[in-house]
């Protein structure tokens, strides 16, 4: 489309012109941003409210307070991560300045999700803009009241003729991947993400993707049920389960299952009542299409639903449910639930289990709950996933110190305080020579003699370990 | 290694191979193959050895391939790839580290780590330029990386009291598939051949197969393929990777610009640069490809080029040693056919038909409209455009893609540093050129058209690794882990909130979480 063309160009003309490379322009979009978070907070709220009925703590939590934080992270490491990364040189290059130059690309496009439209967005757009990049955002349409909230903000808050949002649906996001950009950062499904990259190999645009999956949860070897129950229960139906690093299922033993399911009901008492329908803090399902396709996953199963399974079309509520004696061919298997539902599979033993996680797809995160060391590093060492996790969940992706990305199905690349800041550059290799050794440089020229080819591999050798090449 | 069924196509049986490799690699991998404690040093020790005791084939390949002098093959191919290889065994320690990251309050008394993964199985494909190094230089980093040592805490509810145990795990290295360009024919198949003689056979697998089949080569699961080569090729390959999903490296050849300032050692500048343009007779992806000179030192620059042809390769450079010949009978034609359309031919322009010879030449005058600088150009020939000043040379190399690699050649370091910050390009070297592409502490790769992701030393290792992410906690302490649990509490808000900017002011940023 034109108009969407015609913000391409002008991003690009921006970068061209130097603008968003020097650290007080970054710096200052950073400052502008925490401004943004701090005045606009009660109509991020709202519009977080109406797309997803987050609770005002959860939508602080991690909406607000996470993008702050690593505003604050940025702000305080910019300079540092800068510099030039000066290396070690060999014996040719001694009287050289050798280092690595970190460059930004260009023009990005961060397309977000619709389960926490705001960091989804903003905290890839905080790498982005520490790289020294311009941006186009795009929100998704399902998180409609945020995707108006932030088209409203940001052009108020940062500089117009560097960062831009565009809004729209399917079509509007195809017609934007024929622009030419210099990164592209996708998070979502891996369907969408196929036809991003296939756009992009045209280009030879680089791509980070972050992808979901479903992630097990393995309960093993001795463990503090209570505890257990309470960091999962709320790992799993924060934001009613609709977090790409929410724990999907449950791998267990039978006699570990009999344990959890009382601790299970507990912690969703203490949490949410009697009647979670009533807790102004449990959220709801983002639309109609998805409340549909969770209650026609619980209509489907051959498992029986032992806690929850209540529900109300009108208000998009679905209550916390756990299924067990879940099938390993079960519908709730066959992708990323994404939703209050929490599938009990019964594995008598960890390596069956262990094999039973590697047969499928890896995922975005894995969880483990033992107090059993040996059987935390055993399922750390067998299995690959994006993150991992030990008697917890979701939380490790809060460390802007930990990279946060994907790896086979679930994707590529990171991001996260530093990982984003290189996600988003260029790692320039630079060597700057004088005229001086050019006798040394000699070596290498023809015409090819044998003494030549002596010194040269003399130089080369272990004892000097270098290359004079 | 695959035989042929009578009758069947010829196109189909590097994919048919390919099919079965990738799944005997993908088994091995998943058996653990490569998780014996010394699997990736004795690969790479035997890199080693396979180079060190085949130098003589290595030579005598790459002779019949490119005419290559011995002292460039061993120079730019075998001693690169020993260094590699060395520099690997010596930092995999190192590099196999776990990364500790800052904590905040709520996991102080956590683990949380970094540690490096491997892929699974990479798939190779070699460009003919330099077609022992870019096999075997992609293939030492899959093998070194995604290795992790890792030292586990035991926690301190387990009934550990007091001091702590530690554990050593140590994780496999990537399987490989490594597929040389058959444009060098007589090298891919010394590789073919000896690969499997060195390499574990389960783990490491070569195919011999043309261009055309690679793209469907790279549409089966990989879990990273490695391409270098021109950007058409490169384009296909990463589309055939989208379908899978998989992350790609791109090393893609284009148009190096060298800009020669008034101010400069004419005499170094002229033998740097021939040197660097002449070298495996022009067939490089990190030659200057074109020259952008000042007015004032055209003349000179011209005429000093000139002299190092002759103090290079004599009077008669047919006749020379230290020259090679065009890979193949199609890139021979498409160079001999554009020397006489661009520009005037100052120096050199003489080919040898019968050899695929072409001698080196300089073409002054070239414009940007000329043949030469619309499209790729291998082999000896240097084009040089004149610029009036840096701007304007800053100009043209903005006016295109971003190539591999930035020259200058400048005595002002303001001149340097200029074309350094308003340019963009994989790598950059002010007053040399190929040598930061070939260290092996620097990232070797391209940005843009000229591709992403980046080669040598830890880069490799990186490239070819998964970092993953590790929080490692224990249930005994609740901390302050209960702030976060429903019945949500603005009280409990404000106690996190004011944490928050306890640390904010320490550190600069907590996240209480």
């Amino acid at each position: 489309m034109d108009a969407q063309k015609k913000i391409v160009d002008r991003l690009r003309t921006s970068f061209r012109s130097g603008v968003t490379v020097p650290e007080q322009f970054r710096r200052t979009q950073l400052n502008n941003l925490i401004e943004m978070l701090k005045d606009s907070e009660e109509l991020i709220l709202d519009a977080l409210h109406k797309d997803l009925a987050k609770p005002k703590f959860e939508a602080i939590l991690s909406e607000i307070d996470i993008v702050t934080n690593e505003l604050y992270y940025a702000i305080a490491n910019l300079s540092s991560w800068m510099q030039q990364e000066y290396v070690s040189k060999n014996l040719a290059t001694k009287l050289d300045e050798c280092f690595v130059k970190r460059e930004p690309f260009g023009v990005v496009l961060i397309i977000g999700a619709w389960n926490y439209p705001l960091q989804l967005l903003l905290l890839p757009m905080i790498g982005a803009i520490c790289a020294g990049n311009c941006v186009v955002l795009k929100p998704s349409e399902v998180s409609a009241a945020t995707e108006a909230v932030l088209a409203e903000l940001i052009p108020k808050y940062l500089s117009q003729d560097c960062f831009a949002v565009v809004c729209g649906g399917a079509e509007e996001t195809k017609a934007l991947l024929q622009n030419r950009f210099d990164h592209i950062f996708y998070t979502g499904s891996q369907t969408v993400a196929r036809s991003i990259l296939q756009a992009a190999s045209i280009h030879l645009t680089p791509v980070t993707l972050e992808l979901g999956g479903k992630c097990p949860c393995l309960i093993y070897g001795g463990v503090n049920t209570t505890s257990a129950a309470r960091r999962l229960v709320w790992a799993k139906f924060f934001n009613a389960g609709q977090s790409c690093v929410a724990p999907d299922y449950v791998l267990c033993s039978a006699a570990t299952r009999d344990l959890l399911l009382p601790e299970i009901q507990k912690a969703l008492e203490d949490f949410y009542g009697a009647d979670c329908k009533k807790s102004p803090d449990f959220s709801r399902i983002v639309s109609p299409r998805h409340w549909c396709r969770l209650m026609e996953l619980l209509g489907k199963t051959s498992g029986k639903v032992v806690i929850g399974g209540e529900n109300d079309q009108k208000e998009r509520y679905i209550a916390p449910t756990v299924v067990v004696d879940v099938a390993e061919d079960d519908v709730l298997m066959a992708e990323e639930i994404f939703g209050p539902i929490l599938p009990i599979i019964t594995v008598e033993s960890l390596e069956k289990s262990i094999d039973f996680v590697n047969s499928k797809e890896k995922p975005l995160a894995l969880y483990v709950f033992s107090d059993n060391s040996s059987v935390v590093r055993a399922v750390l060492e067998s299995t690959s996933s994006g993150g991992f996790c030990s008697n917890d969940g979701i939380i490790h992706m809060t460390l802007p110190g930990l990279p946060f990305g994907g790896v086979g199905a679930s994707g590529f690349g990171s991001y996260h305080g530093r990982w984003g800041f290189e996600t988003f550059s260029h790692r320039r290799a630079c060597m700057l020579r004088g005229w001086a050794l050019e006798r040394l440089n000699g070596l290498r020229y023809p015409p090819y003699t044998e003494e030549k080819l002596g010194w040269l591999r003399w130089t080369a050798s272990p004892k000097t370990s270098c290359t004079l090449m | 290694m695959y035989r042929a069924k009578q009758g069947e196509p010829c196109s189909k049986r590097p994919l048919l191979e390919c099919v079965d490799l990738l799944k005997r690699s993908r088994a091995a991998f998943q058996a653990g193959r490569t998780l014996k404690e010394t699997f990736r040093l004795t690969q790479l020790e035997a890199v080693v050895k396979m180079i060190e005791s085949n130098q003589n084939d290595f030579v005598g390949a790459l002779d019949k391939d490119l005419h290559k002098p011995q002292f460039e093959t061993i120079v730019s191919e075998l001693i690169l790839i020993k260094n590699e290889a060395t520099y690997a065994m010596t930092n995999l320690n190192k590099w196999m580290q776990p990364q500790s990251v800052e904590k905040n309050l709520s996991t102080s008394l956590d683990q949380c780590l970094v540690i490096s993964e491997p892929l699974g199985v990479v798939l190779i494909m070699g460009s003919w330029c330099s077609p022992v190094q870019m096999c075997l230089v992609p293939l030492i980093g899959a093998i070194a990386a995604g290795a992790a040592f890792f030292f586990f805490k035991s926690p301190l509810t387990n009934g550990h009291s007091g001091g702590q145990s530690l554990r050593i795990v140590l994780c496999a290295g990537n399987c490989a598939v490594i597929s040389p360009s058959v444009y060098t024919t007589h090298t891919a198949q010394l590789l073919d051949r000896l690969i499997p003689s060195y390499l574990d056979n389960e783990c490491f697998h070569v195919i011999l197969a043309s261009m055309s089949d690679l793209p469907e080569v790279a549409e089966l699961k990989f879990d990273h393929v490695f391409f270098s080569g021109n950007g058409q090729d490169g384009s296909r390959i990463a589309r055939a990777a989208a379908r899978t999903l998989t992350p790609v490296t791109l090393i893609i050849g284009g148009k190096n610009p060298c800009y020669v300032d008034q101010h400069c050692d004419l005499d170094a500048t002229a033998q740097r640069i021939a040197w660097a343009r002449f070298h495996n007779a022009g067939q490089s992806l990190v030659a200057p490809d074109y020259i952008l000179c000042h007015t004032d030192v055209k003349e000179q620059l011209v005429e000093a080029l000139k002299c190092c042809i002759t103090q290079f390769y004599g009077s008669t450079p047919e006749q020379s040693h230290s020259l090679g010949r065009m890979v193949n009978r199609e890139i021979f034609n498409h160079t001999r056919d554009i020397i006489w359309k661009s520009g005037k031919v100052a120096a050199g322009g003489q080919v040898l038909e019968a050899e695929k010879y072409i001698a080196p030449t300089i073409l002054s005058e070239v414009a940007e409209s000329h043949a030469i600088m619309q499209q790729e150009v291998s082999g000896p020939v240097l084009p040089i455009l004149t610029v009036a000043n840096v701007e304007e040379a800053i100009a043209f190399i903005n006016g295109h893609e971003k190539p591999l690699c930035v020259y200058v050649y400048s005595s002002n370091k303001k001149i340097v540093s200029k074309m350094m910050s308003e340019t963009s390009s994989g790598s950059f070297c002010a007053n040399d050129s190929i040598l930061q592409s070939v260290m092996v502490t620097l990232p070797f790769g391209g940005v843009g058209a000229s591709g992403m992701g980046s080669l040598h030393g830890c880069y490799s290792f990186n490239n070819f690794s998964h970092k993953k992410s590790c929080l490692l906690r224990s249930t005994g302490f609740e901390c302050v882990t209960y702030l976060r649990y429903p019945p949500y509490d603005d009280r409990n808000l404000s106690l996190m909130a004011w944490a928050s900017t306890l640390s904010q002011k320490s550190q600069g940023w907590c996240q209480i979480l």
